[in-house]
């Protein structure tokens, strides 16, 4: 909903008139709905950027917000909902944020009183909720790419693979193991295997909830992979109900070694490679 | 039911990996509600699994509800799945071990039919497929 020039103009001398006050005011507005979260100095900071982008523009011309004139406007708005966003404010306090306008405005409207009061004043309100609006969609595109950016970050998280003594290497599955996953982690145990020439790798899904034949297939290519770089997988964390439900499910898991837990795989693999491991005798002091 | 445990029955559709998740999240919640074992909650879990990855594959997407039920004597879980695919032409052969047309290992619906008490499937080329399981309570 553009503001004709005029209607513009109007409104960018009613706010700039009225500069120190407009700000103030607003700034109070804001703080009282986030209730002391962000600091006083930061708001002003940014009702006063706001406060200018509204005037500099209106002083041009008609405000229409998807118009050229409009990029520092655009651009002021964007950045205070991606700092909110990105400070974990909800939607509704960003656009609040903007939205606090209005009460000033119809302070303002109503002092300077005139014929055109309620006209302008529906114009002006028209223009703000088109502000809070596209507050609104820059907080939740914003939002958006937080959580494709967790998503990706948990995936690496998720995935290391861990050094358990000479020779033999870990990955703790934990979670769900869909194909993205899946190739993650394939990739992450190939390339450690040959960085630090293991022979042995140990796959512990002690964390992995439910095994289907799609998390027993990644497992089972994972394991063939490793094979053909000479590498033998131990499958370790077999709890008692997963095992059932594997045998329900008529998984094979063929000639591959699996163990219960993760101690026990080391274990056997340390009696592959030859290595005795036995407790020390108790120093008796004379 | 008088205690507070029972959910009533619960819908989630399924068009991606994710939703599979959320499905085994909801089954899983509903199993831990009306008492299911350790064991039987992992097996209609991954029997859910398998056959809501069936419905988003083989059937292009589709729905699952999740009820609780009660025969007097025990309570269960039961699971619908209904999706509008194309079906399947030969049930015999998709219950076969080791069949499949998609590249995984052939065992999916074969082994959620053994991972749950009943097993019911209604399918044809005109109205997709619904499959309906429950587990019993021991």
């Amino acid at each position: 909903m553009a503001l004709s020039a005029e209607e513009s103009g109007r409104l960018a001398a009613l706010l700039s008139g009225n500069a120190e006050r407009v700000t103030q005011r607003w700034t109070e507005i804001i703080a009282g709905s986030l209730r002391g979260r962000l600091s006083q100095a930061e708001l002003r900071r940014q009702v006063q950027d706001l406060h200018h982008a509204i005037v500099s523009t209106g002083e041009q011309g008609a405000i229409d917000l998807p118009a050229e004139n409009a990029t520092e406007l655009r651009a002021t708005l964007s950045e205070l909902s991606r700092g909110r966003a990105r400070q974990g404010f909800s939607a509704t306090e960003t656009a609040i944020s903007i939205f606090a306008l209005k009460d000033v405005v119809a302070e303002l409207v109503e002092e300077a009183g005139g014929d055109n009061k309620l006209r302008d004043y529906v114009a002006y309100s028209g223009l703000i909720d088109e502000l809070g609006l596209f507050t609104f969609e820059s907080f939740v595109r914003t939002r958006e790419s937080l959580i494709a950016d967790q998503a990706e970050q948990l995936l690496e998280l998720s995935t290391p693979v861990v050094k358990l003594w000479e020779g033999v290497v870990a990955v703790p599955l934990v979670g769900t193991l869909d194909s993205a996953r899946a190739q993650v982690v394939m990739e992450r145990l190939l390339q450690t295997l040959v960085d630090t020439g293991s022979p042995y790798a140990i796959i512990d899904i002690t964390g992995v909830p439910a095994v289907d034949t799609q998390v027993a297939q990644h497992i089972l290519k994972t394991v063939v992979a490793a094979r053909l770089m000479g590498a033998d997988c131990i499958i370790s964390g077999i709890r008692p109900q997963i095992a059932q439900t594997i045998v329900a499910l008529g998984i094979e898991f063929g000639d591959i070694a699996t163990k219960a837990s993760l101690a026990d795989a080391l274990r056997h693999v340390l009696r592959l490679t030859g290595v005795e491991t036995a407790r020390r005798q108790p120093r008796r002091d004379a | 039911m008088t205690a507070g445990v029972d959910l009533g029955p619960q819908a989630q559709a399924i068009r991606s990996d994710e939703d599979v998740v959320r499905v085994r999240q909801l089954v899983r919640a509903v199993a831990v509600a009306v008492k299911l074992s350790l064991v039987d909650q992992t097996k209609v879990v991954t029997a859910a699994s398998e056959l809501a990855r069936n419905t988003l594959v083989y059937g292009g997407g589709g729905s699952v509800e999740v009820t609780t039920v009660d025969n007097g004597r025990r309570r269960g879980v039961q699971i619908v799945f209904v999706d509008s695919g194309p079906g399947i032409p030969d049930l015999d052969l998709a219950f076969t071990d080791g069949y499949t047309t998609g590249g995984g290992l052939g065992l999916g619906l074969s082994g959620a039919r053994r991972l749950v008490d009943d097993f019911h499937i209604d399918t044809s080329a005109e109205t997709g497929t619904r499959i309906t399981v429950t587990k019993w309570s021991r």
